[in-house]
Protein backbone atom coordinates (compact mmCIF):
# COMPACT_ATOMS: atom_id res chain seq x y z
CA UNK A 1 0.00 0.00 0.00
CA UNK A 2 0.93 3.34 -0.81
CA UNK A 3 0.39 7.06 -1.25
CA UNK A 4 -2.96 7.62 -2.77
CA UNK A 5 -3.40 9.47 -5.62
CA UNK A 6 -6.33 11.82 -4.62
CA UNK A 7 -9.52 12.79 -7.12
CA UNK A 8 -10.45 16.62 -6.47
CA UNK A 9 -13.96 17.81 -7.61
CA UNK A 10 -13.98 21.76 -7.94
CA UNK A 11 -16.34 23.67 -7.26
CA UNK A 12 -16.99 27.71 -8.57
CA UNK A 13 -18.65 29.68 -5.75
CA UNK A 14 -20.57 32.84 -6.13
CA UNK A 15 -21.66 34.53 -3.27
CA UNK A 16 -21.93 31.96 -2.00
CA UNK A 17 -23.74 29.75 -3.71
CA UNK A 18 -22.21 26.88 -6.21
CA UNK A 19 -22.54 28.25 -9.53
CA UNK A 20 -22.15 26.65 -13.31
CA UNK A 21 -24.76 24.45 -12.57
CA UNK A 22 -24.76 21.10 -10.54
CA UNK A 23 -26.91 18.76 -11.76
CA UNK A 24 -27.35 15.76 -9.78
CA UNK A 25 -31.04 14.50 -9.42
CA UNK A 26 -30.94 13.78 -6.18
CA UNK A 27 -30.41 17.06 -4.84
CA UNK A 28 -32.61 19.55 -3.55
CA UNK A 29 -30.41 22.45 -3.89
CA UNK A 30 -27.94 22.14 -6.40
CA UNK A 31 -26.71 25.59 -5.77
CA UNK A 32 -25.69 24.53 -1.67
CA UNK A 33 -21.86 23.95 -1.20
CA UNK A 34 -22.97 21.62 1.92
CA UNK A 35 -25.13 19.38 0.14
CA UNK A 36 -22.61 19.34 -2.68
CA UNK A 37 -19.69 18.62 -0.51
CA UNK A 38 -21.66 16.15 0.81
CA UNK A 39 -22.72 14.06 -1.58
CA UNK A 40 -18.89 14.13 -2.83
CA UNK A 41 -17.30 13.00 0.43
CA UNK A 42 -20.05 10.31 -0.16
CA UNK A 43 -19.05 9.45 -3.27
CA UNK A 44 -15.67 9.03 -2.16
CA UNK A 45 -14.10 12.37 -3.14
CA UNK A 46 -10.17 12.59 -1.48
CA UNK A 47 -10.55 16.22 -0.98
CA UNK A 48 -13.04 19.31 -2.07
CA UNK A 49 -11.49 22.59 -3.79
CA UNK A 50 -13.97 25.48 -3.57
CA UNK A 51 -12.87 28.26 -6.42
CA UNK A 52 -14.29 31.70 -5.32
CA UNK A 53 -15.15 33.20 -8.29
CA UNK A 54 -17.24 36.22 -6.05
CA UNK A 55 -16.42 39.09 -8.28
CA UNK A 56 -17.29 42.17 -5.22
CA UNK A 57 -15.41 42.27 -1.94
CA UNK A 58 -18.24 42.82 0.31
CA UNK A 59 -18.85 39.22 -0.25
CA UNK A 60 -15.53 37.82 1.21
CA UNK A 61 -17.12 37.18 4.14
CA UNK A 62 -19.72 34.79 2.49
CA UNK A 63 -16.84 32.59 1.44
CA UNK A 64 -15.86 32.11 5.27
CA UNK A 65 -19.25 30.87 6.03
CA UNK A 66 -19.39 28.66 3.55
CA UNK A 67 -16.50 27.09 4.71
CA UNK A 68 -17.25 26.59 8.13
CA UNK A 69 -20.88 25.26 7.22
CA UNK A 70 -19.13 22.93 4.97
CA UNK A 71 -16.07 22.14 7.56
CA UNK A 72 -18.50 21.54 10.33
CA UNK A 73 -20.30 18.78 8.26
CA UNK A 74 -17.99 17.12 5.53
CA UNK A 75 -14.35 15.62 7.29
CA UNK A 76 -12.12 15.38 4.40
CA UNK A 77 -9.30 18.38 3.16
CA UNK A 78 -10.81 21.74 2.10
CA UNK A 79 -8.99 24.30 -0.36
CA UNK A 80 -10.16 27.48 -0.96
CA UNK A 81 -9.07 30.11 -3.67
CA UNK A 82 -9.67 32.76 -5.23
CA UNK A 83 -8.95 36.59 -4.68
CA UNK A 84 -6.50 35.69 -1.61
CA UNK A 85 -4.21 38.72 -1.16
CA UNK A 86 -3.34 39.14 2.26
CA UNK A 87 -2.18 36.61 5.03
CA UNK A 88 -5.02 37.54 7.04
CA UNK A 89 -7.38 36.42 4.80
CA UNK A 90 -5.54 32.95 4.93
CA UNK A 91 -5.96 32.27 8.46
CA UNK A 92 -9.17 33.32 8.35
CA UNK A 93 -9.83 30.89 6.14
CA UNK A 94 -8.06 28.31 7.70
CA UNK A 95 -9.45 29.17 10.79
CA UNK A 96 -13.27 28.74 9.10
CA UNK A 97 -11.77 25.04 9.07
CA UNK A 98 -9.75 25.03 5.26
CA UNK A 99 -6.33 22.91 5.49
CA UNK A 100 -4.95 25.06 2.34
CA UNK A 101 -5.70 28.02 0.30
CA UNK A 102 -4.95 28.54 -3.44
CA UNK A 103 -2.84 31.80 -4.25
CA UNK A 104 -2.89 32.54 -7.70
CA UNK A 105 -2.43 36.18 -8.87
CA UNK A 106 -1.61 37.69 -6.13
CA UNK A 107 1.67 35.13 -6.30
CA UNK A 108 2.06 36.33 -9.79
CA UNK A 109 1.97 40.01 -8.19
CA UNK A 110 4.16 39.48 -5.61
CA UNK A 111 5.84 36.24 -4.85
CA UNK A 112 7.19 37.17 -1.68
CA UNK A 113 3.56 36.72 -0.63
CA UNK A 114 3.61 33.27 -0.75
CA UNK A 115 6.91 33.20 1.34
CA UNK A 116 5.24 35.74 3.97
CA UNK A 117 2.36 33.13 3.48
CA UNK A 118 3.85 30.15 4.20
CA UNK A 119 6.21 31.40 6.81
CA UNK A 120 3.07 32.24 8.97
CA UNK A 121 1.20 29.34 8.33
CA UNK A 122 3.19 26.39 6.94
CA UNK A 123 4.05 25.51 3.18
CA UNK A 124 1.68 22.34 3.48
CA UNK A 125 -1.43 25.03 3.76
CA UNK A 126 -0.07 26.83 0.61
CA UNK A 127 -1.71 25.98 -2.89
CA UNK A 128 0.43 27.99 -5.75
CA UNK A 129 -2.01 27.68 -8.65
CA UNK A 130 -0.50 28.22 -11.98
CA UNK A 131 -2.76 29.13 -15.34
CA UNK A 132 -0.06 27.94 -17.96
CA UNK A 133 -0.46 28.30 -21.85
CA UNK A 134 1.85 26.82 -24.08
CA UNK A 135 3.85 29.64 -26.43
CA UNK A 136 6.22 27.36 -28.49
CA UNK A 137 5.39 26.87 -31.81
CA UNK A 138 4.53 23.47 -32.92
CA UNK A 139 8.15 21.75 -34.20
CA UNK A 140 10.30 23.78 -31.02
CA UNK A 141 11.01 22.69 -27.46
CA UNK A 142 8.06 23.21 -25.77
CA UNK A 143 7.54 26.05 -23.66
CA UNK A 144 4.85 27.55 -21.05
CA UNK A 145 4.39 30.66 -19.84
CA UNK A 146 2.31 32.17 -16.98
CA UNK A 147 -1.19 33.89 -18.03
CA UNK A 148 -3.47 35.72 -15.49
CA UNK A 149 -6.74 37.32 -16.34
CA UNK A 150 -8.29 33.56 -17.03
CA UNK A 151 -5.65 33.18 -20.18
CA UNK A 152 -6.08 36.45 -21.15
CA UNK A 153 -2.76 38.30 -19.73
CA UNK A 154 0.86 36.98 -20.62
CA UNK A 155 3.41 37.72 -17.93
CA UNK A 156 6.49 36.69 -19.79
CA UNK A 157 7.10 34.18 -16.83
CA UNK A 158 8.45 30.53 -18.02
CA UNK A 159 6.15 28.24 -16.33
CA UNK A 160 8.69 25.51 -15.01
CA UNK A 161 11.32 27.86 -14.07
CA UNK A 162 8.03 29.61 -11.84
CA UNK A 163 7.01 26.68 -10.49
CA UNK A 164 10.24 25.87 -9.12
CA UNK A 165 10.62 29.04 -7.89
CA UNK A 166 7.03 29.03 -6.07
CA UNK A 167 8.32 25.66 -4.16
CA UNK A 168 11.79 27.91 -2.99
CA UNK A 169 9.45 30.43 -1.70
CA UNK A 170 7.12 28.02 0.17
CA UNK A 171 4.33 26.42 -1.54
CA UNK A 172 3.36 23.50 -0.53
CA UNK A 173 1.76 22.16 -3.29
CA UNK A 174 0.96 23.11 -6.90
CA UNK A 175 -2.43 23.44 -8.59
CA UNK A 176 -1.78 23.32 -12.16
CA UNK A 177 -4.15 24.60 -14.70
CA UNK A 178 -3.93 24.35 -18.74
CA UNK A 179 -5.25 27.05 -20.02
CA UNK A 180 -5.08 25.65 -23.82
CA UNK A 181 -7.66 22.70 -22.15
CA UNK A 182 -9.35 24.44 -19.53
CA UNK A 183 -13.28 23.99 -20.81
CA UNK A 184 -12.25 21.72 -23.89
CA UNK A 185 -12.80 18.09 -22.40
CA UNK A 186 -10.43 16.81 -24.32
CA UNK A 187 -8.12 15.95 -21.70
CA UNK A 188 -4.61 17.26 -19.36
CA UNK A 189 -2.09 19.31 -21.59
CA UNK A 190 0.41 15.69 -20.50
CA UNK A 191 3.68 17.45 -21.79
CA UNK A 192 2.70 20.01 -19.25
CA UNK A 193 1.33 18.22 -16.29
CA UNK A 194 4.68 15.79 -16.92
CA UNK A 195 7.17 18.53 -17.27
CA UNK A 196 6.27 20.48 -14.43
CA UNK A 197 5.75 17.31 -12.09
CA UNK A 198 9.47 16.41 -12.64
CA UNK A 199 10.35 19.66 -12.07
CA UNK A 200 9.69 19.84 -8.88
CA UNK A 201 9.89 17.84 -5.81
CA UNK A 202 6.14 19.12 -4.19
CA UNK A 203 2.88 17.67 -4.96
CA UNK A 204 1.43 18.43 -8.21
CA UNK A 205 -2.41 18.60 -9.32
CA UNK A 206 -3.77 18.36 -12.63
CA UNK A 207 -6.01 20.90 -14.27
CA UNK A 208 -8.00 21.78 -17.31
CA UNK A 209 -8.99 19.44 -20.17
CA UNK A 210 -10.73 16.59 -18.31
CA UNK A 211 -13.66 14.82 -20.38
CA UNK A 212 -13.39 11.16 -19.89
CA UNK A 213 -12.12 8.92 -16.94
CA UNK A 214 -8.85 7.76 -19.21
CA UNK A 215 -7.96 11.47 -18.81
CA UNK A 216 -7.96 11.31 -15.36
CA UNK A 217 -5.64 8.17 -15.08
CA UNK A 218 -3.58 9.82 -18.00
CA UNK A 219 -2.82 12.52 -15.75
CA UNK A 220 -1.40 10.30 -13.08
CA UNK A 221 0.36 7.46 -15.00
CA UNK A 222 1.79 9.79 -18.44
CA UNK A 223 1.33 13.31 -16.48
CA UNK A 224 2.69 12.00 -13.28
CA UNK A 225 0.56 14.07 -11.67
CA UNK A 226 -0.30 13.65 -7.97
CA UNK A 227 -3.92 14.70 -8.02
CA UNK A 228 -6.60 15.41 -10.83
CA UNK A 229 -9.05 18.51 -10.37
CA UNK A 230 -12.00 17.92 -12.30
CA UNK A 231 -15.35 19.90 -12.15
CA UNK A 232 -17.94 19.32 -15.02
CA UNK A 233 -17.67 15.80 -15.70
CA UNK A 234 -18.67 15.00 -11.90
CA UNK A 235 -20.85 18.31 -11.54
CA UNK A 236 -23.40 17.04 -14.44
CA UNK A 237 -23.23 13.43 -12.96
CA UNK A 238 -21.92 11.83 -16.29
CA UNK A 239 -19.36 10.28 -13.47
CA UNK A 240 -19.42 9.59 -10.44
CA UNK A 241 -16.21 10.05 -7.96
CA UNK A 242 -16.40 6.23 -7.84
CA UNK A 243 -16.61 5.21 -10.74
CA UNK A 244 -13.47 7.27 -11.64
CA UNK A 245 -11.42 5.43 -8.85
CA UNK A 246 -12.37 2.78 -10.29
CA UNK A 247 -11.31 3.16 -12.87
CA UNK A 248 -7.94 4.60 -11.99
CA UNK A 249 -7.53 1.34 -9.87
CA UNK A 250 -7.83 -0.99 -12.86
CA UNK A 251 -5.45 0.79 -14.42
CA UNK A 252 -3.19 -0.12 -11.42
CA UNK A 253 -2.87 3.54 -10.06
CA UNK A 254 -3.37 3.55 -6.17
CA UNK A 255 -6.63 5.12 -5.33
CA UNK A 256 -8.78 5.11 -1.78
CA UNK A 257 -11.34 3.23 -2.51
CA UNK B 1 -21.04 11.27 29.64
CA UNK B 2 -17.45 12.81 29.56
CA UNK B 3 -15.28 16.31 29.40
CA UNK B 4 -13.24 16.38 26.76
CA UNK B 5 -10.74 18.70 26.84
CA UNK B 6 -9.57 19.71 23.63
CA UNK B 7 -5.78 21.48 23.96
CA UNK B 8 -5.45 25.00 22.55
CA UNK B 9 -2.09 26.39 22.76
CA UNK B 10 -2.06 28.73 19.71
CA UNK B 11 -0.69 26.25 17.16
CA UNK B 12 -3.05 26.11 14.24
CA UNK B 13 -6.66 25.27 13.25
CA UNK B 14 -8.99 23.58 15.98
CA UNK B 15 -11.73 24.50 14.10
CA UNK B 16 -11.88 20.87 12.30
CA UNK B 17 -10.88 18.98 15.13
CA UNK B 18 -13.75 20.66 17.24
CA UNK B 19 -16.76 19.53 14.60
CA UNK B 20 -15.26 16.76 14.17
CA UNK B 21 -15.26 15.48 17.68
CA UNK B 22 -19.00 17.22 18.25
CA UNK B 23 -20.05 15.24 15.60
CA UNK B 24 -19.60 11.86 16.61
CA UNK B 25 -20.37 12.92 20.48
CA UNK B 26 -23.05 11.85 22.90
CA UNK B 27 -25.64 14.84 23.98
CA UNK B 28 -24.11 14.35 27.38
CA UNK B 29 -20.91 14.63 26.39
CA UNK B 30 -18.95 18.06 26.95
CA UNK B 31 -16.38 19.64 24.54
CA UNK B 32 -14.17 22.33 25.70
CA UNK B 33 -11.73 23.44 23.67
CA UNK B 34 -8.78 25.29 26.29
CA UNK B 35 -5.51 26.66 27.21
CA UNK B 36 -6.02 26.19 30.73
CA UNK B 37 -4.38 23.80 32.92
CA UNK B 38 -7.18 23.71 35.45
CA UNK B 39 -9.67 22.87 32.82
CA UNK B 40 -7.41 19.92 31.70
CA UNK B 41 -6.94 18.94 34.94
CA UNK B 42 -10.57 18.35 35.60
CA UNK B 43 -11.22 16.76 31.92
CA UNK B 44 -12.02 13.16 31.57
CA UNK B 45 -10.24 12.65 28.45
CA UNK B 46 -7.89 14.94 26.40
CA UNK B 47 -7.13 15.69 22.77
CA UNK B 48 -4.00 17.26 21.75
CA UNK B 49 -3.88 18.69 18.54
CA UNK B 50 -0.93 20.98 16.72
CA UNK B 51 0.46 21.86 13.49
CA UNK B 52 3.48 24.06 12.59
CA UNK B 53 7.36 23.54 13.20
CA UNK B 54 8.56 21.42 16.36
CA UNK B 55 9.83 24.62 18.18
CA UNK B 56 7.61 26.93 17.59
CA UNK B 57 5.03 24.36 18.99
CA UNK B 58 6.88 23.88 21.75
CA UNK B 59 7.62 27.27 22.59
CA UNK B 60 3.61 27.95 22.37
CA UNK B 61 3.61 25.00 24.97
CA UNK B 62 5.79 27.06 27.36
CA UNK B 63 4.43 30.23 26.65
CA UNK B 64 1.43 28.81 27.55
CA UNK B 65 2.78 27.25 30.66
CA UNK B 66 1.10 23.64 29.45
CA UNK B 67 3.36 21.29 29.52
CA UNK B 68 3.09 19.83 33.16
CA UNK B 69 -0.62 19.66 32.20
CA UNK B 70 0.30 17.64 28.88
CA UNK B 71 2.18 15.30 30.87
CA UNK B 72 -0.07 15.08 34.09
CA UNK B 73 -3.20 13.75 31.35
CA UNK B 74 -0.97 11.93 29.19
CA UNK B 75 -0.11 9.52 32.44
CA UNK B 76 -3.43 9.05 33.76
CA UNK B 77 -6.17 9.79 31.30
CA UNK B 78 -7.41 8.78 28.02
CA UNK B 79 -5.57 10.99 25.69
CA UNK B 80 -5.05 11.56 21.78
CA UNK B 81 -2.44 12.83 20.17
CA UNK B 82 -2.52 13.88 16.65
CA UNK B 83 -0.16 15.45 13.89
CA UNK B 84 2.94 17.35 15.89
CA UNK B 85 0.35 16.14 18.99
CA UNK B 86 2.37 12.68 18.47
CA UNK B 87 5.80 14.29 17.52
CA UNK B 88 6.28 16.38 20.08
CA UNK B 89 5.59 13.06 22.98
CA UNK B 90 8.89 12.19 21.62
CA UNK B 91 12.34 13.10 22.87
CA UNK B 92 13.33 15.21 20.27
CA UNK B 93 12.83 16.45 16.83
CA UNK B 94 15.65 16.81 13.71
CA UNK B 95 13.45 20.22 13.22
CA UNK B 96 14.49 23.80 13.47
CA UNK B 97 17.97 22.20 13.90
CA UNK B 98 16.81 19.96 16.99
CA UNK B 99 14.05 20.79 19.73
CA UNK B 100 14.29 19.00 22.79
CA UNK B 101 10.20 17.46 22.75
CA UNK B 102 8.64 16.29 25.73
CA UNK B 103 10.06 13.40 26.11
CA UNK B 104 7.43 10.91 27.66
CA UNK B 105 8.70 8.23 24.33
CA UNK B 106 11.89 6.81 23.70
CA UNK B 107 12.41 8.13 19.76
CA UNK B 108 12.86 11.05 17.77
CA UNK B 109 11.17 12.89 14.99
CA UNK B 110 12.91 12.92 11.38
CA UNK B 111 13.20 14.30 8.20
CA UNK B 112 11.39 12.52 5.32
CA UNK B 113 13.68 14.20 3.38
CA UNK B 114 16.79 12.24 4.66
CA UNK B 115 15.41 9.07 4.41
CA UNK B 116 14.28 9.29 0.72
CA UNK B 117 15.27 10.63 -2.43
CA UNK B 118 12.94 13.72 -2.84
CA UNK B 119 11.73 13.95 -6.69
CA UNK B 120 8.98 12.90 -9.33
CA UNK B 121 10.93 9.68 -10.61
CA UNK B 122 10.02 6.11 -9.95
CA UNK B 123 11.72 5.53 -6.89
CA UNK B 124 11.66 8.99 -5.31
CA UNK B 125 8.72 10.64 -3.15
CA UNK B 126 7.49 14.34 -2.52
CA UNK B 127 7.85 16.22 0.64
CA UNK B 128 5.92 16.71 1.99
CA UNK B 129 4.21 13.61 2.55
CA UNK B 130 0.52 14.85 2.01
CA UNK B 131 -2.65 12.46 0.93
CA UNK B 132 -4.30 9.18 1.83
CA UNK B 133 -1.94 6.58 2.78
CA UNK B 134 -2.94 3.21 4.85
CA UNK B 135 -2.13 2.51 8.19
CA UNK B 136 -1.21 -1.02 8.98
CA UNK B 137 -2.70 -1.76 12.36
CA UNK B 138 0.47 -2.94 15.00
CA UNK B 139 -1.38 -3.59 17.69
CA UNK B 140 -4.96 -4.98 18.77
CA UNK B 141 -6.05 -2.09 20.23
CA UNK B 142 -9.92 -0.54 21.43
CA UNK B 143 -9.10 2.47 18.87
CA UNK B 144 -9.23 0.19 16.13
CA UNK B 145 -12.26 -0.88 16.63
CA UNK B 146 -14.25 -1.18 13.67
CA UNK B 147 -11.80 0.46 11.71
CA UNK B 148 -10.46 -2.35 8.86
CA UNK B 149 -6.63 -3.23 8.41
CA UNK B 150 -5.11 -1.06 5.76
CA UNK B 151 -7.50 1.87 6.16
CA UNK B 152 -6.81 5.01 4.69
CA UNK B 153 -6.27 8.22 6.66
CA UNK B 154 -5.39 11.84 5.98
CA UNK B 155 -1.25 12.54 6.42
CA UNK B 156 0.08 15.91 5.54
CA UNK B 157 3.87 15.87 7.22
CA UNK B 158 7.62 16.55 6.19
CA UNK B 159 8.68 14.57 9.69
CA UNK B 160 7.71 11.55 11.02
CA UNK B 161 8.39 9.35 14.50
CA UNK B 162 11.32 7.06 14.84
CA UNK B 163 11.21 4.24 17.79
CA UNK B 164 13.20 1.30 19.10
CA UNK B 165 10.42 0.45 21.32
CA UNK B 166 8.42 -2.13 19.20
CA UNK B 167 5.89 -2.20 21.81
CA UNK B 168 5.18 1.38 22.12
CA UNK B 169 4.20 1.11 17.46
CA UNK B 170 0.71 0.47 17.37
CA UNK B 171 0.62 1.78 13.34
CA UNK B 172 2.93 1.68 10.43
CA UNK B 173 2.81 3.44 7.08
CA UNK B 174 4.89 3.05 3.82
CA UNK B 175 6.46 5.94 2.06
CA UNK B 176 9.57 5.06 0.91
CA UNK B 177 10.46 3.35 4.01
CA UNK B 178 7.65 2.43 6.48
CA UNK B 179 7.54 4.71 9.47
CA UNK B 180 5.50 4.79 12.41
CA UNK B 181 2.50 6.36 12.18
CA UNK B 182 0.53 5.61 15.78
CA UNK B 183 1.45 5.12 18.84
CA UNK B 184 -0.12 3.88 21.83
CA UNK B 185 0.92 2.71 25.44
CA UNK B 186 -1.40 2.80 28.47
CA UNK B 187 -3.61 5.51 28.27
CA UNK B 188 -2.30 6.99 25.37
CA UNK B 189 -2.58 6.86 21.70
CA UNK B 190 -1.45 9.36 19.25
CA UNK B 191 -1.22 9.26 15.14
CA UNK B 192 0.71 11.54 12.82
CA UNK B 193 -2.57 11.89 10.49
CA UNK B 194 -5.69 13.54 10.94
CA UNK B 195 -9.00 11.66 11.94
CA UNK B 196 -10.96 14.86 11.41
CA UNK B 197 -10.34 14.69 8.08
CA UNK B 198 -9.85 11.34 7.35
CA UNK B 199 -13.71 10.57 6.24
CA UNK B 200 -15.33 7.66 7.90
CA UNK B 201 -12.33 6.19 9.16
CA UNK B 202 -11.46 9.11 11.15
CA UNK B 203 -14.89 10.00 12.79
CA UNK B 204 -15.01 6.03 13.55
CA UNK B 205 -11.72 6.67 15.27
CA UNK B 206 -12.49 9.41 17.36
CA UNK B 207 -15.91 7.73 18.22
CA UNK B 208 -14.06 5.25 19.67
CA UNK B 209 -11.49 7.65 21.33
CA UNK B 210 -14.87 8.98 23.42
CA UNK B 211 -15.74 5.29 24.38
CA UNK B 212 -12.43 4.50 25.42
CA UNK B 213 -12.03 3.92 28.76
CA UNK B 214 -7.90 4.52 28.69
CA UNK B 215 -7.55 0.71 29.07
CA UNK B 216 -5.74 -0.59 25.97
CA UNK B 217 -6.69 -4.50 26.17
CA UNK B 218 -9.39 -5.03 23.34
CA UNK B 219 -12.87 -6.98 24.84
Amino acid sequence: MTLAKRIIPCLDVDAGRVVKGVKFIDIRDAGDPVEIAKRYDHEGADEITFLDITASSDNRETMVHVVEQVASEVFIPLTVGGGIRKVEDIRTLLNAGADKVGINTAAVFNPEFVKQASDKVGSQCIVVAIDAKQVSSEGETKRWEIFTHGGRKPTGLDALEWAQKMQDFGAGEILLTSMDRDGTKIGFDLALTRAVSEAVGIPVIASGGVGTLAHLADGVTIGKADAVLAASIFHFGEYTIQQAKNYMAEQGIAVRL
Amino acid sequence: MSNIAIIDYGMGNLFSVTKAVEHVAGSSDKIVVTSDADKISTSDKVIFPGQGAAKDCMSALQQCDLQAAIIDAASQKPFLGICMGMQVLMQMSEENNGVDCLGMYQGSVKYFGNHLSIGSGDNSFKVPHMGWNCIEQQQRHPLWKDISESSYFYFVHSYFVSTDNENLIAGTTSYGPTFTSVIAQDNVFAMQCHPEKSAQAGLQLLKNFLNWNGSNTVN
